[in-house]
């Protein structure tokens, strides 16, 4: 790890003015950032410990029934969240699907968001990597890529991200609230994440010195608790990324489906969703063949980056379990093991 | 006289302690659970400084810049060394010196010969310094094409495998046993490099006071160790003092010397300070040993009946490019089943990998995983059942030697387990069961065999005045609970309770306690243990009995029991005496015994000696993605006199773990064109977590050996992962119907 | 330039200087503090066996810059017992055997005492499986790491009714 300044700004104003000096990189939870740091492969000449600005740590339920949470909160926390859970299920498993009790523990809202890829050529500073260095060449093609990307990349890049927590986001189209030197704005989570194109790597999009500050569910997101589940599937039974996952959520009136989100993970540089899928789904009755329909909308165009193209055919299908669990209704209570193909499809009740 | 080696056969007296056989909670619980037991790394020594290497990150080549004056000018560094400066070693590294002795690096050229191979150390303040001054180094190479995986590693028939083990073996005639077959099967399996990845990280003090040397390092094999590192330093053994009194975990990788701890030890000489070097864990993938990758082909010859008529196991075998070690697979075809001819051969493949090294039951463990889903694979074809077609080719002898076993509760094993798993209500033929939930469920099993071998250890007892005694023999507890174990066999030698007995162990200024490796440290130090407590013991009774104020006087040849601090005259147990009162009457303040575990020649030379196993496992399979969870393992194994059951359940039901890591979990995953590994962290390199192992049991099965040593001890440490890798494998198929080919098992494998 | 931090580890204050800002709430416990029972094992949060209790949540040591805990109030291994008297979880690891090489013990019992806090897991041996499995144990310790987590939630359960 390089020497590097340590500062802690009081308050959000000096946090920007500090984070937008070139080599500068904000710290929260510090669970991704400074393990880059140790690996060689992050090396900020200024550390901008953001983790103490205040009023960054909130949960909170606005007016028109948007739920706003800070940049600040920690992964477990907002998983735990009665109010949160109640309302987001899906994301709440998501979230408990993710890395381990102590790293939830320690993991802001921001800084899971923030999270790069971890793709084993991009952890290896004397591997070739565009998105570590532009224009360098990516060495994980041609390379060990069972676990690469089979939507959306390019010879850029191959990457996935690896967040679970931003899967179902995505499919809730979740706003991210960005401050920064020009003042603040919002975007799109699922704009958020670049997608590679032919010379450029993906990767977030945020310029210098900005930070987020917050993330908006929109009020339509609760309106899928009932129906809402995250299955990810993993060479692990627990403490490990996913190979590919897929976050659900249905509205369900009158035993049609009425609104329809889907995501999937681990399997393009962001959270992939299909509007074709989602707009088959619309109006049909829940069942197998409506969700196999879907699950080819969302892999249309996937092709192998190299030897993963069983995750196509893993994409489709785990589309279609979490479809299937969605429908079944959202457990009462969360899963002894989160999002997890041996969490009981019995034994569990729907939600009214 | 009595034979020191074996006082109870001699009938001059009798100890049936109260302390073996008991499930004590570990005698080193209390310190583990506080944060107080002090391993390696633990050491800070007045004027500590810490040392880092840099590790290279070509496979092949050498090294042609290392920019020292960027590391140099880095605040905290002291002192940079590399082959241009490094003080001289009186042992060239490259020298094979004795038995246990690996080739290693430890900067003697620029030659670089695997990724991650120590080429500098930078020695500096704090470990922030060091480790940044390693990174600033930012060596340039000329470098050579990597040779990694089989295809690009050069082939060779290696003249032995493991440790001296023999490479190719034939008994009967295996052609003749081929044709005389009803069925042939043939099953191929690969397993991949496997990374020992013991919790504790290879870790090191060093410090030399003149020409003494003081190290805390977590070693498997003190007294050799302190020995060797006399040697590469020139100085007598005994100014080396090797301190390893709890190790982090071993498994193989801690036994040897290895070339970060000859640099540490360098690095101390040259600042004339203390140093210390504790490896990364992503150094944790190089210089410090592995098990090799295997490619391997079992042949089994059947008749219609079921009976093998041929067994023809083929091992190649990952090694270094400079040295041998190969892992010695189809060896573990020799002494299982019953076959009229067995040939087993090995062939090694040089690839740019640090060299491999005993990985917790080498050999055993993968060979065993070959073989077991080979036997189940001939089972399938002749439409029986797979524990019913292993009890048609129960060796009733050694298959390989012709010789009877010293024990064997196999038959035990295999009824308990299958019992208890409930193995009766499997079905024949795969992919019949599911859950409640729609998984596929699938049940498989595997025999377990391990050898019992024996390495030379010493040990020694004395006994004190005032009714104690302190018994030393120098042990490594890597967690296997010899801490626990021996203290329990030495009270039992010296006929005391535990709790009036002090056991040192763990340094190499104790007797040499051996190697603790090969399932044998129980055996061998417990061995000496008490055979120094019935030296100890044999003296005293002289001593009484030559004495006209002990009630023990003349006793002569009728002999005495030791129990609880008091000898009692074998034929008459009203008459006894205290130790302590035979010892102040002497004069004497203590007495000291000495003893060598070791097992009758004879024995050895007409016995097959064996600890046996059986596994059952369940595994539950998403029919779809095809993720797997191992649901329920349920194993029993005989393996002799158990001294501590509780502890020896651990041992067990933790290979069994590794068995479950083995089929399921780990695979070092090397970049074919650059030869580094691409996962060398624990988020990449799995092991199993908590979830991964809802249901593990193993029973203890009764068993009395009466030759394989003194105390009837076999090993329980490594036994557990042989059979356990099979038992899964063929759960696997017995859910899916698909036979794997290679481990680890990937979802992609059961796919399609 | 130095920087200076404070931690209460254990209950105890400890004013700490700090060459550069670089060393990670682990390194400082274990090379400053001289507080060695918590373990380095991979030291990028993937094993556990760093864990410690920063004001009450168990989290990875190896993860935190030291000087984003100032002022934290820190609990490790050493501060559990009192006295001779093992803490609940301490002695039901000793009681089930929930460690072999004892690397990952001081991790795992943090953990553990974390995930009683935390209080989500009750006595569903599933939901303690996956609430210890960012604890690694390479010995596979498990069934007695399990098992005792059991057994030290009933215990302290049992002294909680008792006391309560």
């Amino acid at each position: 790890m390089n020497l590097f300044d340590y500062i802690r700004p009081a308050t959000l104003p000096e946090a920007i003015a500090a984070g937008a000096r070139p080599g500068a990189s904000y710290l929260a939870g510090g669970t991704a950032l400074l393990d880059l740091m140790k690996i060689g492969v992050a090396h900020p000449g200024q550390v901008v410990d953001i983790s103490r600005l205040p009023g960054l740590d909130r949960i909170e339920r606005l007016d028109d029934g948007a739920i706003r949470i800070g940049a600040l909160v920690r992964n477990a926390d907002l998983a735990r969240d009665p109010g949160f859970a109640a309302a987001c299920p899906a994301v709440a498993e998501a979230l408990l699907s993710g890395a381990s009790a102590q790293v939830r523990n320690a993991a802001t809202l921001a800084g899971n968001l923030m999270q790069h890829t971890r793709c084993a050529y991009f952890q290896d500073p004397h591997s070739a990597c565009n998105r570590r260095n532009a224009g360098a060449g990516c060495d994980a093609i041609g390379g060990e890529t069972r676990g690469h990307a089979v939507l959306g990349w390019s010879d850029a890049c191959i990457a996935t991200h690896p967040s679970d927590f931003a899967v179902p986001l995505v499919a809730l189209d979740a706003v991210v609230e960005i401050a920064g030197p020009d003042g603040p704005r919002d975007m799109p989570l699922a704009d958020f994440y670049a997608l590679p194109d032919a010379t450029t790597p993906g990767g977030v999009t945020l310029a210098p010195g900005e930070l987020i500050t917050a993330l908006r569910l929109p009020p339509e997101a609760a309106g899928f608790a009932a129906n809402a589940r995250y299955v990810k599937l993993r060479e692990r039974t627990s403490f490990a990324f996913a190979l590919v996952s897929a976050a659900a959520m249905l509205r369900i009136e009158d035993d049609r489906i009425a609104a329809a989100r889907v995501a999937l993970g681990g399997v393009a540089a962001r959270p992939w969703r299909s509007s074709a899928a989602e707009a088959a789904l619309i109006g049909a009755t829940p069942g197998t063949d409506i969700f196999e329909t879907a699950a080819d909308l969302m892999v249309k165009g996937a092709a192998a980056s190299g030897d993963n193209g069983f995750k196509i055919a893993l994409a489709r299908r785990i589309t279609t379990r979490a479809l299937t669990l969605a429908a079944a209704g959202t457990p009462a209570r969360m899963p002894a093991l989160p999002a997890s193909v041996f969490a009981p499809v019995t034994g569990t009740a729907s939600h009214a | 006289m009595p034979d020191p080696m074996n006082p109870a056969a001699s009938g001059h007296h009798v100890r049936l302690g109260s302390n073996s056989g008991q499930p004590m909670t570990r005698r080193d619980g209390a310190a583990k659970v506080t944060g107080t037991a002090t391993y390696a790394a633990d050491n800070r020594p007045e004027g500590l400084v810490h040392a880092v290497f840099a590790g290279a990150s070509i496979a092949r080549g050498r090294v042609t810049f290392l920019d020292v004056a960027a590391a140099r000018a880095h605040p905290g560094v002291i002192e940079i060394m590399t082959p241009d400066n490094r003080p001289p070693l009186h042992v060239n590294p490259d020298e094979k010196f004795h038995a246990f002795a690996w080739r290693t690096e430890a900067l003697q050229d620029d030659t670089v010969r695997y990724a991650g191979q120590p080429i500098a150390v930078v020695i500096a303040d704090t470990l922030e310094a060091a480790t940044e001054g390693a990174r600033l180094l930012a060596p340039l190479y000329a470098s050579d094409p990597a040779r990694i995986g089989f295809d690009q590693g050069t082939r060779y028939d290696p003249p032995a495998v493991g440790i001296g083990a023999e490479a190719d073996f034939a008994k009967g005639d295996l052609a003749a046993g081929l044709s005389a077959a009803a069925q042939v099967t043939e099953t191929r399996i690969t397993t991949p490099l496997q990374y020992h990845n013991a919790m504790e990280p290879h870790a090191i003090v060093a410090e030399w006071t003149e020409d003494r040397l003081t190290l805390d390092t977590p070693n498997q094999a003190i007294v050799m160790s302190r020995n060797a590192f006399a040697q590469y330093f020139d100085i007598p053994a005994e100014n080396v003092t090797l301190r390893s009194p709890y190790l982090g975990g071993g498994f193989g990788s801690k036994a040897i010397i290895v070339g970060p701890q000859l640099l540490a030890i360098l690095a101390a000489r040259m600042v004339q300070r203390p140093v210390k070097l504790v490896l990364r864990r992503d150094q944790m993938f190089g210089p410090v040993q592995h098990r090799g990758a295997t490619q391997q082909v079992v042949r089994l010859g059947m008749e219609a009946t079921g009976r093998l008529t041929a067994l023809d196991h083929h091992a190649t075998a990952s090694t270094s490019s400079f040295d041998d070690f190969i892992e010695p697979a189809a060896n573990a075809s020799h002494n299982l089943y019953a076959s009229p001819s067995i040939r087993t051969r090995h062939t090694g493949v040089r690839i740019d990998t640090g060299t491999p090294g005993s990985m917790r039951a080498p050999g055993e463990a993968s060979g065993s995983a070959a073989l077991e889903c080979a036997m189940d694979e001939a089972a399938e074809a002749l439409g029986l059942d797979p524990l019913e077609f292993r009890l048609r080719n129960y060796a009733e002898t050694d298959p390989a030697s012709g010789k009877r076993f010293s024990a064997k509760a196999l038959r035990d094993c295999y009824a308990q387990a299958a019992a208890r798993f409930g193995w009766a209500d499997r079905p024949l033929a795969p992919g019949q069961m599911r859950d409640e939930d729609g998984l596929l469920v699938g049940w498989g099993m595997g025999t377990c065999l391990f050898p019992a071998p024996m390495f030379p250890a010493r040990a020694r007892a004395v006994l004190r005045a005032d009714g104690t005694a302190v018994v030393e023999t120098a042990g490594a507890d890597m967690g296997q609970g010899a801490w626990t174990a021996l203290a329990q066999i030495a009270a039992d030698g010296v006929g005391l309770p535990i709790d009036k007995v002090v056991f040192h162990s763990g340094s190499s200024d104790q007797p040499d306690g051996g190697v603790a490796g090969g399932s044998a440290h129980t055996a061998s130090a417990g061995g000496a243990l008490h055979a120094a407590g019935g030296d100890a013991i044999r003296q005293l009774a002289e001593i009484a009995a030559a004495d006209p104020d002990s009630p023990l006087f003349g006793t002569g040849n009728t002999g005495v029991t030791a129990r609880d601090g008091r000898l009692y005259r074998s034929d008459d147990d009203s008459r006894s005496d205290s130790y302590s009162d035979i010892m102040v009457r002497a004069g004497l303040t203590e007495l000291t015994g000495t003893g060598s575990g070791a097992r009758d020649p004879a024995n050895e030379e007409r016995r097959a000696m064996f600890s046996h196993g059986a596994v059952f496992a369940e595994v539950k399979i998403d029919p779809e993605l095809f993720q797997i969870r191992v649901t329920r393992m349920v194993g029993a194994f005989a393996a002799g006199r158990i001294i501590n059951p509780h502890l020896a359940t651990s041992q067990l039901t933790g290979g069994m773990i590794w068995g479950l890591s083995f089929a399921l979990h780990e695979e070092g995953v090397h970049d074919l064109r650059t030869g580094r590994a691409m996962n060398a962290d624990l988020a990449g390199y799995h092991v199993p977590v908590n979830a991964d192992a809802p249901s593990v049991e193993a029973i203890l099965v009764d068993e009395t050996d009466p030759y394989v040593n003194a105390l009837g001890i076999k090993g329980v440490g490594e036994i557990g992962i042989t059979g356990t890798v099979g038992a899964i494998a063929n759960a696997v198929w017995h859910a899916t119907g698909k036979r794997v080919s290679s481990f680890p098992i990937h979802i992609d494998a059961l796919m399609g | 330039m130095t920087l200076s931090i404070t931690l209460v580890v254990n209950g105890d204050r400890h004013d700490v200087s700090l060459q550069d800002a670089r060393p990670t709430l682990l390194d400082v416990l274990r090379d400053r503090i001289g507080l060695t029972g918590t373990k380095k094992g991979c030291d990028r949060g993937q094993c556990g066996a760093c864990t410690v209790l920063v004001d009450g949540r168990r989290v990875n040591a190896c993860l935190s810059l030291a000087l984003t805990v100032d002022g934290a109030d820190i609990t490790t291994i050493e501060g559990l017992a009192t006295g001779d008297d093992l803490h609940p979880v301490q002695s039901a690891f000793v009681a089930c055997d929930g460690f072999q090489c004892g690397y990952c013990t001081p991790g795992q019992i943090m953990s553990a005492v974390g995930l009683i806090a935390e209080g989500d897991a009750g006595t569903d041996p599933e939901r303690i499986r996956e609430g210890m499995s960012g604890n690694i144990c390479r010995c596979a310790a498990y069934p007695g790491i399990t098992a005792a987590v059991l057994d030290a939630q009933a215990r302290l359960a049992d002294s909680e009714r008792t006391n309560g």
